[in-house]
């Protein structure tokens, strides 16, 4: 019975040429690359996966695939939810900090239905899930899956449910009851949908272990504030021959959420720093227990709870949460969050150059220019929105780089921006010649005149002074 | 109105969480005797009936729960954050009621396992010695007050429980009011005198005209240890540090969202005054604008410090009020969206438990929904109290 506990290399020890040793080292070409070594390199920066090399797959390099599939696994597992084709992956993460690696799958989040509620009820929260949506950065927010909860403990009612929820929806599923007779009746009428079986628990765990067998499904195993027993229930499903497992150390609200972030990250850091391959699984958290914290209180008092415990578990390495709010203030912030922490802390985030109008221009209205450094555009159109003056917002393609980095790094010109006044045919919008630039690119106001032919006014430094510039130099000029 | 119901019903659900007991966890229960099956099964005589089961391996499943053991994975730090004390009591040469010491962790931020943090995170109260544009549901709780910031300090500290206050004396710009230092000078004596919290001076961001300040504002709050924010790469570091060491005063050292540049002030500062007067601001920007970055920063300006990293060896600051920031915060939208008496609150709290969790020790915050939910969150994380995993055990079948 002795544990593995096997330090395996973290990602960001891995290098290039251990990849290489292992590769077959004939420079075919056939994974896109010039050679065997610029293949392993992006193999160590997840650009490019090992099935890309044909040779790879070959009968006779089973051994070395194998010993690379290994070496470059996450140490959180990456488990598929849902039917064929309408998977959602969670987990997959290589690393404990954002700044250490991408994180990869961003929380999924699941929306409850009870087996108790009315079929309008039900329809309501599919169609709102469903349908919700927001625009960021160019990016569709969306919430992710269904979480069918038997509160009424009958096999028949939540059948019922399933089966409702089935018909309506492709969204990937989490079928929640803690009674194995219960849960079956849900798999029977969801045969293929391959949802997030949950939970086994110390007392439901074997039969929990058959229906995940008999079902192909993964299998969530909650052990509230008990560490040893998640471990110990982990092992003890993975020599069952359950593999695929999710992990619930509980949510506790109110008091105990002292203890619940330090669960999640005390099993996230054994997994990813430890090398500990039984706490190596995506974890789940459940903001809904907010819920039971207040009862008599008001829901938007539970509602407000909600939302800010589902930004901390999004913070602290939770892989799927199921809430039961849907109302659009408490999603909206977490949605968001979750975009936020997702991203490329390694990439710049950039938005695509050309003309923005804001509010109705009019050919008399200023034009000014920003860079197409996501944050830089956010904020300067922010401002300009603000300000609610009608005006053109010129983007220039800086490589993603904010005004007074590009200007120092050359990545911002005079010719960048003559060219950008060009493609973007601002001349027949408006029937003046006077560019506003940033403060931070005053350097390049001369260039800037004699590349475009256009009248420069340096704006301000901050893009928050823009209305006060606006109204002063503007409107007199 | 929806938001006074709603602050009251903070309070009820506090006093409802405060009155459950912590009831102890029950154990796994162990039978050795379905172990002891389990450890023979492994044995070839009883593989006839594992067959006749037809399971996908030859090894027979197990049949009890199989005992694994659990260590906390402990990790050591040879760096600490310093200590910063902020406001004097009168025996420390102030006048405050009490003075504040944050900073001095051992561990990264909450990690309880480990080193739990020795002085809780602190909330200091914004307050405008001018009156300003503020988002609608920020504006409806300091109305009365918008115009006077002594009475607007007060408001604050008495009705929402401000550890601190940070008197934003933005009329001094330039483009402002140009208001003079030593009329400065007269309302922070004001503020003083109406409040007994320690206090934040802020600037208005010139560097010249925050420097003049700040000399004037050290001199009559001498020895009442304020924290003067901010200041920056391009101010007169000499003379602003001689203002806060001769007078006793910490200073906030900003700088915008790089780690080096953050690094270069601090050493820059050291020349001038001792590391337990500095604290550091690595730039908060809002939720959906730029919190990844403020996120990461500090999170790795706090592992940095821990590791060893003299340089950022410093209580963080945040301007959480840049929430507002977000148009998300202030705007109405469309009605799925919710009303922004809520929304806006709600994203000022969202972008301040995501910072407390990247290690921020003092925060300046302006919604009294965000800075009392900011509140209950840190004294639950410090309170060393126990889960309650028996109130969330049959969360699957509650009716909500």
């Amino acid at each position: 019975m002795a544990e593995k506990e096997v330090k395996k290399p973290s990602i960001k020890e891995i290098s290039p040429i251990d990849v290489y040793m292992l590769l077959p080292k004939t420079n075919c070409k056939e994974c896109g690359e010039e050679n065997c070594m610029a293949f392993a390199t992006k193999l160590v920066n997840r650009e490019l996966a090992l099935e890309q090399c044909p040779p790879l797959l070959k009968k006779e390099n089973e051994k070395a695939y194998k010993q690379l599939w290994e070496m470059l696994k996450p140490p959180i597992k990456e488990i598929s939810i849902g039917a064929e084709k309408q998977t959602i992956k969670v987990g997959g993460k290589y690393v404990m900090y954002r700044h250490e690696f991408t994180y990869t799958n961003p929380t999924a989040i699941a929306i409850d239905i009870t087996d108790e509620m009315s079929d309008e009820e039900v329809m309501e929260r599919i169609k709102k899930t469903q349908e919700f949506s927001y625009i960021y950065i160019g990016n569709t927010l969306k919430l992710n899956m269904i979480a069918i909860r038997s509160t009424s403990n009958d096999p028949d009612k939540f059948k019922t449910t399933v089966k409702k929820v089935v018909e309506n929806t492709t969204l990937p599923l989490i079928l929640c009851s803690f009674d194995s007779k219960v849960l079956e009746a849900g798999l029977m009428v969801a045969p293929k949908a391959r949802p997030l079986i949950y939970a086994a628990t110390k007392d439901n765990w074997k039969d929990m272990a058959e229906l995940a067998l008999m079902y192909n499904c993964p299998l969530a195993i909650f052990a509230p504030n008990n560490i040893k027993l998640l471990r110990s229930l982990s092992k003890t499903l993975l020599e069952y021959g359950v593999k695929n497992l999710v992990l619930d150390p509980g949510t506790m609200a109110g008091e105990g959420i002292g203890d619940a972030i330090n669960n999640f990250t005390m099993i996230r850091r054994a997994a990813t720093k430890k090398g500990d391959e039984l706490l190596g699984f995506p974890l789940i958290g459940t903001p809904i227990t907010a819920w039971l914290e207040n009862k008599d209180s008001p829901a938007e008092v539970a509602q407000w709870n909600e939302a800010y415990l589902a930004a901390i578990l999004i913070d602290r390495y939770a892989d799927l949460l199921i809430l039961h709010s849907t109302e659009g203030w408490v999603l909206l912030p977490n949605v968001v969050l979750r975009q936020n922490i997702y991203t490329d802390p390694r990439k710049p985030v950039a938005v695509k150059p050309g003309m923005r109008a804001f509010g109705t221009p009019h050919e008399n209205s200023p034009v000014m220019f920003t860079t197409n450094f996501a944050l830089t555009y956010y904020t300067v159109a922010s401002d300009i929105e603000n300000a609610g003056v009608d005006s053109y917002l010129l983007v220039v393609d800086s490589e993603g780089i904010a005004v007074d980095c590009a200007v120092a790094g050359r990545k911002l010109t005079a010719d960048k921006v003559a060219e950008a006044i060009k493609e973007a045919k601002i001349e027949e919008k408006v029937k003046h010649k006077k560019l506003i630039i940033p403060g931070k690119a005053a350097r390049l106001s001369g260039e800037i005149e004699e590349a475009s032919g256009w009248e420069v006014m340096v704006g301000p430094r901050d893009s928050s002074d823009i209305p006060k510039f606006l109204h002063e130099k503007w409107n007199q000029s | 109105m929806a938001e006074k119901e709603n602050k009251e019903d903070f309070l009820n659900l506090l006093n409802l969480l405060t009155k459950f007991q912590e009831i102890e966890l029950e154990d796994v229960e162990m039978e050795f005797g379905d172990l002891e099956l389990w450890l023979q099964s492994g044995i070839p005589t009883v593989l006839p009936k594992a067959k006749r089961l037809a399971p996908p391996s030859l090894k027979a499943k197990p049949t009890s729960i199989l005992q694994a053991r659990f260590t906390s994975p402990i990790e050591e730090y040879p760096g600490q954050v310093v200590e910063v004390r902020l406001g004097a009591t009168k025996n420390e040469g102030g006048t405050r009621g009490k003075s504040i010491t944050i900073g001095g962790e051992k561990s990264p931020p909450f990690y309880l396992f480990e080193t739990p943090p020795p002085n809780p995170p602190i909330i200091s109260l914004d307050v405008f010695d001018t009156k300003i544009p503020l988002a609608k549901p920020v504006k409806m709780h300091f109305n009365e007050v918008l115009e006077d910031p002594v009475a607007w300090a007060k408001l604050a500290v008495d009705k929402y429980g401000a550890d601190m206050i940070t008197l934003h004396l933005i009329s001094i710009d330039p483009l402002v009011k140009d208001t003079s230092p030593v009329e400065a000078a007269r309302t922070v004596e004001q503020v003083l005198q109406a409040v007994d919290v320690p206090l934040v001076i802020g600037g208005c961001g010139d560097p010249k005209k925050d420097l003049e300040v700040f000399e004037k504002v050290a001199e009559v709050g001498a020895g009442e240890r304020f924290l003067l924010s901010s200041v920056t790469q391009d101010m007169d570091i000499e003379r602003a540090c001689a203002a806060a060491k001769k007078h006793g005063h910490a200073v906030l050292s900003f700088t915008p969202m790089d780690l080096n540049q953050a690094r270069q002030l601090n050493r820059r500062l050291y020349d001038f005054l001792p590391k337990e007067q500095i604290i550091m601001d690595t730039t908060t920007a809002a939720l959906g604008y730029g919190l990844d970055y403020a996120f990461t920063i500090m999170e790795r300006a706090r592992l940095a410090a821990l590791m060893g990293d003299p340089e950022l060896q410093h209580p963080m600051s945040s301007g959480t009020t840049n929430a507002w920031a977000a148009r998300e915060a202030w705007k109405k939208m469309d009605p799925q969206w919710g009303s922004r008496e809520f929304r806006g609150p709600i994203w000022e709290t969202v972008t301040a438990v995501t910072l407390l969790l990247a290690g921020v020790d003092l925060f300046m915050m302006m919604h009294p929904a965000a800075v009392k939910t900011l509140k209950d969150v840190i004294m639950r994380l410090t309170s060393g109290k126990p889960g309650t995993p028996e109130k969330i055990a049959n969360w699957v079948t509650t009716k909500i």
